[in-house]
């Protein structure tokens, strides 16, 4: 599951004893614009369970192809728990959000 | 799940607490390629750094940084992590590193004992991703967009890795040292990321285990509280988090090492555009490369005058011999002044005076070295995208 980042609140840095320990928190994790939508809800669900969605967003625009195969990889080579019609899915929905013929930003 | 028991710091007092502030985003700037708009974001011992991906995080340093000095400021360094599973708590008391696999005595090192018991050393080395700058590829290839602030120059120090192995004593018949960081993957068929060098260069006393960078600990980012530091070589090397060294008898051959960051296995390390590589190997060192820092495209710049061109160059070991600069699209090329020398994996200076006829300017600047080794004129490919070295063109109106 989609997990979001427990901000702070405020910048802060302590250092209190000898023995400290060092704690890090990123910042809160936020959804890209061209991913927020109903329409990507299944890109969502899936992929952002093992990596923030800006690893697809920054992506340059590429073919059907491109995708497929980047999600066959996240598949086979990384073992995303994908459902293969739910594979398929997300590739079309994101050759048509981040395809060759996607309206640029 | 470990990822939000890690999270339970609060009300621990014996603690430095890294908190990323409220607002993280604070601008943003475009990369000069398709699909480059990226966040300015804010990260805990980071200054506003190109935001590439949060999680787990890559960001890239802002190409003016490179104007402010040969060093690259810790806070500006670039971040590139494979697996999202971050070490988020680290507590450098009860940190060891361990040695062990093929070896006479197994070793489990405090970073006290790191510190107290090996000879320290420090030497000036450029980091540098290997997808960097892999959003000026054409055609564009998947992978992370970077512009060409994936890299950076640092003052490490440490200890050398000769020193661990010959402490733990390499037993005979040792082909490779594998270095395992403590990230980890999401889930467990994503392969927990391990780097492997080859037992000679593990041995040649410049390979280091570093602790700190530019006088102050590694920030978190960069691999605190140890990382490995491989001069010349791609960062894919300079394992972060370092806390498992295991020498082994066989050419290691993990994900990472067999499949991911494989070059084509010929002089050029390229194939032609589209084409796929008939046989691989391990990407290795830097090719040559220089930047112009003192202009970005799109400056203006006084006609008819000498203009001050100021940059830097870098090898993957070789001696830099000449850094030459052209002010008409490579038509001419004048001799730079070179700066100081601080080593042969350090970023260089170099300025050089030009005198530019008003309209648009083509500045170019190519590096060569002693070896023969210079940079392209035109791009050459590969499927990853990795290596980048072409001579790089900005493009300033003289008025």
């Amino acid at each position: 599951m989609r997990r979001g980042y427990l901000a702070a609140g405020a910048a802060a840095l302590c250092l209190t004893s000898a023995a400290w320990s060092l704690s890090f928190t990123p910042p809160e994790e936020t959804v890209p614009v061209g991913l927020a939508g109903d329409n990507a809800e299944l890109v969502r669900v899936n992929c952002a369970a093992c990596h923030s969605l800006d690893y697809i967003a920054t992506q340059p625009r590429k073919d059907a192809a491109f995708w497929k195969g980047t999600v066959t990889k996240m598949v086979t080579v990384y073992g995303a728990p994908v459902e293969p019609a739910d594979g398929e899915k997300i590739a079309g929905i994101l050759t048509t959000l981040y395809g060759q013929a996607a309206p640029k930003p | 799940m470990a990822h939000l028991s890690r999270r339970i710091f609060l009300g621990q007092s014996a603690s430095a607490l890294l908190a990323a502030p409220l607002l993280a985003r604070t601008g943003g700037i475009g990369l000069p390629f398709d699909n480059g708009e990226r966040p300015l974001v804010r990260y805990p011992q980071k200054r506003p750094m190109i935001g590439l991906t949060q999680r787990p995080p890559q960001l890239e340093t802002p190409f003016s940084v490179f104007r402010e000095g040969v060093l690259t400021p810790n806070d500006a360094f670039f971040v590139r992590y494979h697996l999202s599973g971050l070490p988020y708590e680290i507590d450098p008391a009860t940190y060891r590193l361990s040695i062990g696999g093929h070896v006479g005595a197994p070793l489990a090192l405090s970073l006290a004992d790191l510190k107290r018991d090996f000879p320290v050393q420090e030497i000036v080395a450029v980091n540098q991703c290997s997808g960097n700058s892999r959003g000026f590829v054409e055609p564009r290839v998947g992978g992370g967009q970077l512009g060409n602030g994936a890299m950076g120059n640092a003052r490490w120090r440490g200890v050398s890795l000769k020193a661990l192995l010959d402490k733990a004593g390499v037993s005979a018949g040792a082909r490779q040292v594998t270095f395992n960081g403590l990230d980890t993957p999401p889930v467990d068929s994503v392969p927990d990321f391990v780097k492997a060098l080859d037992i000679d260069h593990a041995r040649d006393g410049e390979v280091m285990v570093a602790w700190a960078m530019n006088g102050a600990d590694l920030p978190f980012l960069n691999g605190y509280p140890l990382r490995l530091v491989v001069p010349g070589h791609f960062g894919t090397y300079w394992v972060k988090h370092l806390h498992e060294i295991t020498v082994v008898d066989a050419v290691y051959d993990g994900y990472w090492m067999k499949t991911a960051y494989r070059i084509p296995d010929n002089d050029c390390a390229c194939v032609p555009v589209g084409g796929k590589p008939d046989k691989t190997r391990p990407i290795g060192r830097f090719p040559i490369r220089s930047f112009v820092t003192s202009h970005a495209s799109g400056d203006t710049v006084r006609a008819g005058r000498a203009t001050e061109v100021k940059g830097i160059a870098f090898t993957g070991g070789a001696v830099l011999a000449r850094v030459m600069v052209s002010g008409d699209g490579g038509a001419t090329w004048a001799e730079a002044r070179l700066g100081a020398d601080i080593g042969r994996y350090s970023f260089r200076e170099w300025r050089v005076p030009l005198t530019l006829p008003k309209g648009d300017r083509a500045i170019q600047v190519r590096a060569f070295a002693t070896d023969g080794e210079t940079q392209p004129l035109e791009p050459l490919w590969q499927p990853a995208g990795y290596m980048r070295n072409v001579v790089e063109t900005v493009t300033v109106r003289a008025l």
